[in-house]
């Protein structure tokens, strides 16, 4: 195998910014003291007079983003996941969702793969709580490539957006010369009919890995990636439902109210079939190495290979 | 302040309580106390202070006003419908169903409404946001925000403080709308958040107090406010809570209570009573 390329999504995130300032003008992007880790600093170094370091007050941030999106300027607000959907969870609703604002929220260090940091900082709740509000947009993409297209696909949507970037380097397997990102379409990565691997974020790639396991002991796994997880692109899921008779969803990120949330409570309503979950089970991460931890918590392609093992069984 | 434009924005003011008592009236729920201590304030910046226009409220150029004291929108919406932004009448509607008068601001749907508010302490970060975007791009309009005393007992006020002193906007005027009284009780018992000066000059505000019911006091604190260069300005405004109705003013009970039929005959009558002496 050539050598795969790794890169953070947060990096991706920071240069994407970065890059589409010229071609966006009016665009602010708003910190909260952690412009070296999202990336932010990236833009800030392009354009000083339009980044706004508001200091450790996510709440305040958040409501200073809202103010100049009424003015009609685009802006970023970002943190950590933790921080952006979590500790400002109620400004993001009142502020930004209820008057539904032009606001997009750069969250990056998302899910268990933060690390060495530990729990404090290990957000898995981050998109339940987003899906709550009404007429929020949800993007968690799975590489650069995708990470860029979608910074720009939501700088041309008007409305509020939550994009959740990754601490650690993972594989870029999109091709950027011919990669199109449709915000709230799924991405169908490879056919088959035993069974369907919905994946998102980081899990989008250990989703291929385990297919091509799969593949090699007769079961052939349809991938499909989710890269926008709300307004979730529910044909693709439904589809899914009906032909292959059962779902694996794969996400770093809480098995309650995330994208196994969501396809479950699609294909429920629609074409009810068996939805197996491989994500973080309902506890806290703790300190270690991301990698590691990814194993340890079963966000890996070697658990999503038992785990469809286990569904296929389920299929009537 | 001219003598006739003392005494017009004073009737107005009294329209303006006539019209909170009769939308929360009408409602059977809302907040007449704290809706009647900024009727003065309001009135003067809507009728004498603010670039506005009634027939394109969301005019570029125009001062924004963010009531972060959300829950005395009775009064905002009494203001809007006597400056023209929709009809009088229409505040019968307030907090009923199919109503556009939401119990607390929309700025989706109600005209001349600059930001949703009503969770208490986001108000002024959303107004520090619109001061800010009008510095970058020089604008000249004014933001101002109006802020309940108990209000600042929320931490994010004083994130917003810290945000609108580093960003020097001088385009930002804070109005505390100090009456004293919370939900609970006094807000000195409660859980003080005085000194209320004090803690804004140290977070490098510029600070005015004033009589929040005398125009004359209203507009000397106005001017000053206007020739303040390189910081925010903070005004607190000394109030009456329930300001206008006898029975209402100083009365804790009066935060969030409407009043019943007797009530509110006896509080209109005392305003119409005021209004005709002005108008005499």
């Amino acid at each position: 195998m050539a050598d795969v390329i790794k890169k953070a999504t947060r990096e991706s995130y920071g240069e994407a910014l970065a890059e589409l300032s010229n071609e966006y003008p009016d665009l602010i992007v708003l910190d909260a003291d952690l412009a070296a880790a999202t990336k932010t600093g990236i833009f800030k170094k392009a354009c000083p007079e339009r980044f706004f370091d508001c200091g450790i007050a996510e709440a305040n941030m958040m409501g200073v983003a809202a103010g100049i999106a009424s003015t009609g300027k685009k802006v970023f607000a970002s943190s950590f996941a933790m921080f952006a959907a979590g500790r400002a969870f109620e400004i993001v609703r009142n502020s930004i969702g209820y008057p539904h604002l032009n606001v997009k929220i750069g969250a990056t260090h998302a899910g268990i793969s933060v690390g060495e940091d530990g729990a404090t900082h290990q957000c898995n709740e981050d998109i339940a709580l987003m899906r709550t509000i009404p007429g929020m947009t949800i993007i968690n993409p799975a590489d650069d490539v995708e990470a860029k297209a979608a910074v720009k696909a939501a700088l041309d949507f008007e409305g509020p957006v939550y994009m959740r970037f990754g601490r650690l380097a993972v594989p870029v397997f999109n091709d950027k010369e011919t990669y199109k990102f449709e915000l709230g379409k799924g991405v169908q990565l490879r056919d088959g009919n035993d069974v369907t691997i919905i994946a998102t974020g980081l899990m989008v790639n250990e989703a291929l890995i385990a297919a091509e396991t799969l593949a090699s002991e007769g079961i052939k796994a349809r991938v499909i990636n989710i890269h926008t997880i709300k307004p979730l692109d529910k044909d693709i899921v439904i589809k899914a439902a009906q032909e292959t008779g059962v779902i694996v969803t794969a996400e770093e990120h809480s098995v309650i109210g995330g994208l196994g949330g969501a396809v479950a409570e699609t294909v429920t309503e629609s074409c009810p079939v068996p939805v197996i979950k491989v994500g973080v089970n309902d506890v806290f991460g703790h300190s270690g190495p991301a990698v590691d931890l990814l194993k340890e918590f079963g966000l890996c392609a070697e658990n999503i290979v038992a785990k469809v093992k286990e569904a296929v069984k389920l299929k009537k | 302040m001219d003598q006739t434009l003392k005494k017009q924005l004073e009737i107005t003011a009294c329209k303006v309580r006539m019209g909170i008592i009769e939308g929360v009236f009408n409602a059977k729920s809302g907040h007449p106390g704290g809706s009647l201590s900024v009727a003065d304030l309001l009135t003067y910046l809507y009728f004498h202070k603010m670039h506005v226009d009634p027939k394109n409220p969301k005019m570029a150029d125009r001062d924004r006003l963010v009531l972060s004291k959300g829950h005395t929108a009775p009064a905002l919406y009494s203001v809007l419908a006597q400056r023209g932004f929709f009809e009088v009448d229409e505040l019968k509607t307030l907090r009923k169903i199919g109503s556009r008068l939401q119990g607390h601001p929309d700025m989706k749907h109600i005209p001349g409404v600059d930001m949703s508010t009503g969770s208490l302490g986001q108000g002024i970060s959303a107004a520090c946001g619109i001061a800010l975007s009008g510095k970058i791009s020089c604008d000249n309009y004014k933001v101002y925000a109006v802020l309940g005393d108990g209000e600042i007992e929320e931490g994010q006020v004083w994130e917003a403080a810290m945000f609108a002193a580093h960003n020097k906007l001088d385009n930002l005027v804070a109005i505390v709308d100090n009456n004293g009284l919370q939900i609970d009780g006094k807000i000195t018992e409660v859980c003080s958040p005085m000194p209320i000066t004090d803690k804004f000059e140290a977070f490098g505000w510029h600070v005015i107090t004033m009589n929040a019911h005398d125009f004359n006091d209203i507009e000397r604190a106005f001017d000053e406010a206007e020739k303040i260069n390189g910081q925010p300005v903070a005004i607190i405004q000394k109030s009456v809570k329930g300001k206008g109705v006898s029975f209402m003013e100083n009365q804790v009970g009066w935060h969030g209570t409407a009043p019943n039929a007797e009530q509110y005959e006896q509080a209109m009558s005392e305003l119409k009573a005021q209004l005709e002496k002005l108008e005499g």
